[in-house]
């Protein structure tokens, strides 16, 4: 990853215009030519070092639901328990943290219904209690990680 | 609010969009839709907060970002809209909730700080308690030390339906 790569990585973190030629506009805006950006986009996107490129969704617009959640997992269980939460396809992220509260998941369901019923599944399958930490309120923050 | 076409454009873009020079044509040709139509229907789509924004989605640790802490803290309710807006302006936050607080769990407002060590990290939450007033409420901090699953949403027709 270059300077350049750099450069395109943080215009793309501020959005990507809606017209017939948004690569041709996002070019010009960084000194580039269109064919550059393409052939570098694509190549960023193929090495990993971009997840994705596109549209991020609101889920509840989209009538989906989100949850962030946790269990404490007992350390000599930890990885059966993570390979069980894991098998959920509802669960989107797991992130293990240092505290009794030891991993913390993100939840993505179609419907607000599945978060419940998934919850229930997990502490079935697990005999964990999993504590349940939707959000009440979303600040707007301008998330971008500079390159 | 949702036309079945908008579901469909929804449902083809959702994995990303064409790396190309005409991206939304390509994407018309999948959906069977001229390309101003696609440029029409996502404008309104994104002018609506559907789309909250278009763009790139990087992956933290590919970027250095090594240390990612999620702060709670425990603050008192009248405060918390106000704190919140607060903390989010920001430009190392990024993520601001406010939330229920649990038994045994009393914390109602998270935030994320990811940096690329977790001294950048606890320096900018200085930072951040220092401005924002924030030293005499309880937090705790919670560095994640494993990721093990990271992947977007995904959502099939189905689901927009309920839309």
């Amino acid at each position: 990853m270059d300077d350049i790569d750099k450069q395109i990585i943080n215009a793309l973190q501020d959005g990507f215009p809606i017209c017939d030629a948004p690569y041709q506009q996002v070019a010009a805006h960084l000194g580039l030519t269109e064919q550059d950006l393409i052939t570098r986009l694509k190549a960023l996107l193929d090495n990993g070092t971009l997840t994705r490129f596109g549209p991020l969704y609101n889920a509840e617009q989209m009538g989906g639901a989100l949850t962030l959640a946790a269990v404490k997992a007992p350390t000599e269980r930890y990885d059966e328990i993570a390979e069980i939460i894991n098998s959920f396809p509802e669960v989107a992220h797991n992130y293990a943290r240092s505290h009794e509260l030891n991993m913390w998941i993100v939840l993505a369901t179609q419907t607000p219904d599945q978060i419940q019923q998934t919850i229930g599944a997990i502490e079935k399958l697990t005999g964990l209690t999993v504590y349940n930490m939707p959000k009440n309120k979303e600040y707007f923050v301008n998330l971008k990680l500079e390159a | 609010m949702l036309d079945t076409k908008d579901r469909q454009l929804l449902e083809h873009v959702q994995l990303g969009l064409p790396v190309c020079q005409r991206p939304y044509a390509e994407i018309g040709r999948l959906c069977d839709m001229p390309e101003t139509e696609v440029i029409e229907r996502l404008t309104r789509l994104k002018q609506q907060g559907l789309i909250k924004r278009m763009g790139v989605i990087v992956k933290h640790r590919q970027l250095g970002y090594r240390a990612n802490a999620m702060i709670v803290w425990n603050v008192p309710d009248n405060l918390i809209k106000q704190l919140g807006g607060h903390i989010s302006r920001f430009p190392f936050v990024t993520l601001c909730y406010q939330r229920p607080r649990q038994p045994e769990w009393p914390y109602n407002l998270y935030c994320m700080i990811h940096g690329k060590d977790r001294a950048t990290v606890l320096n900018q939450l200085e930072q951040l308690v220092d401005a924002c007033g924030l030293s005499s409420f309880d937090k705790e901090i919670l560095f994640s030390n494993r990721c093990f699953k990271q992947r977007g949403a995904i959502y099939r027709n189905t689901a927009l339906a309920h839309g």
